[in-house]
């Protein structure tokens, strides 16, 4: 019976939804940041796997059909990309020198603290791609020898912390600007940083959304230059 | 039906994005191919916006459940960060509040700096 259930597909899906779906309802009920839906969801189901003995290759057997929404959901952020495209020619300058400075700030704090914990080369190539979207992440990691798994776990934990804490950071440091939340959410947190940026505001979710692009671009050319450093 | 055209149309476009990036060598993956496509064909007025609208909307309010299954390997690939734990965790917890804070306090500098300019 177990087998039969934990082995269809529908169970995988099924699970993930509602995971999300309880996520959504804690939300909801306590409204903490902390009670963040996909983090949320993703405990809430690893836990379920763990008590019920389910293998993660039989949930996952189902689950990716979830993941391959993604090219065609992260396609679709080209509109609220269009909506403000006003705003985006207006602030060109901003948008690029902000994506740069973020992208630079990335790799090389990566490269400080892996220099301060001592990894070796390898650990240090998977963790320089974290703050991109998963796909490209993961052509970078694999093209410098990186753990790829692990390079795909560190991306997802940056954006879902990028994710929570997002509103904390901006207000930290006093960022107010729709367009400078919008950027920072997106290229410290990719796609999961717009999900939350989404939430803030059309123009932070604009900003963001282009940024997924643009800041995986930019890491892309840049990266070549400090994967030699260790 | 109107949201079967819809989602016919993101398919397409995803479509079209794989085979651009099955003949490109870059290492760009194709949801950004894709992305530019639609930003593209919605500027130019080859697909109107509402044609588009309400599926597209849809997939990405959905979005943070799509990276549920990949977030949820954890639970295997947790074995290789033996011994490494704690400071790839420290890693990864610094450096998304350094980029974030970066990026933020850089480009509200620039908006400030070209709005001041331009008064």
């Amino acid at each position: 019976m177990n087998d039969f259930l934990f082995n269809s597909w529908v169970f995988g899906i099924s699970i993930s939804i509602l995971g999300y779906q309880l996520g959504l309802f804690l939300k909801k009920k306590f409204k903490s940041p902390l009670f963040n839906p996909l983090l949320i969801s993703i405990l809430a189901i690893m836990l379920f796997l763990v008590v019920f003995h389910v293998d993660y290759d039989s949930y996952y057997s189902g689950a990716k059909y979830l993941g391959y929404l993604l090219t065609p959901a992260t396609i679709c952020l080209a509109i609220p990309l269009y909506q403000q495209l006003d705003l985006l020619k207006k602030n060109c300058k901003a948008i690029l020198i902000g994506i740069t400075a973020g992208v630079f700030a990335s790799l090389g704090s990566v490269y400080l603290l892996s220099r301060l914990f001592s990894f070796n080369h390898q650990q240090y190539v998977t963790l320089l791609p974290k703050s991109i979207t998963t796909a490209i992440g993961i052509g970078i990691s694999e093209e410098l020898g990186g753990l790829v798994t692990v390079s795909v776990v560190a991306i997802i934990i940056t954006g879902i912390l990028g994710n929570i804490a997002a509103e904390k950071i901006c207000s930290i440091f006093h960022i107010h600007e729709p367009i400078a939340k919008g950027l920072a959410l997106g290229t410290s947190a990719h796609a999961l940083g717009t999900a939350k940026a989404m939430e803030m505001g059309k123009i932070e979710g604009a900003m963001s959304s282009l940024t997924i692009g643009m800041a995986g671009l930019f890491t892309v050319i840049m990266v070549s230059l400090f994967s030699h450093l260790m | 039906m109107k949201s079967l055209h819809q989602l016919s149309i993101i398919l397409a476009i995803t479509f079209l994005a794989e085979i651009i990036k099955h003949f490109l060598p870059f290492p760009i993956p194709s949801s950004i191919y894709g992305m530019v496509i639609l930003l593209i064909a919605l500027n130019a007025g080859w697909i109107p916006l509402e044609k588009i609208k309400d599926t597209g909307e849809f997939f990405i309010e959905i979005m943070p459940l799509m990276f549920i299954p990949a977030a949820v390997g954890l639970i295997v690939s947790f074995k290789q960060l033996d011994g490494i734990f704690i400071p790839v965790t420290i890693t990864i917890i610094v450096t998304t509040f350094i980029v974030s804070a970066v990026t933020g306090v850089v480009s509200q500098w620039v908006i400030r700096f070209e709005r001041r300019r331009s008064k």
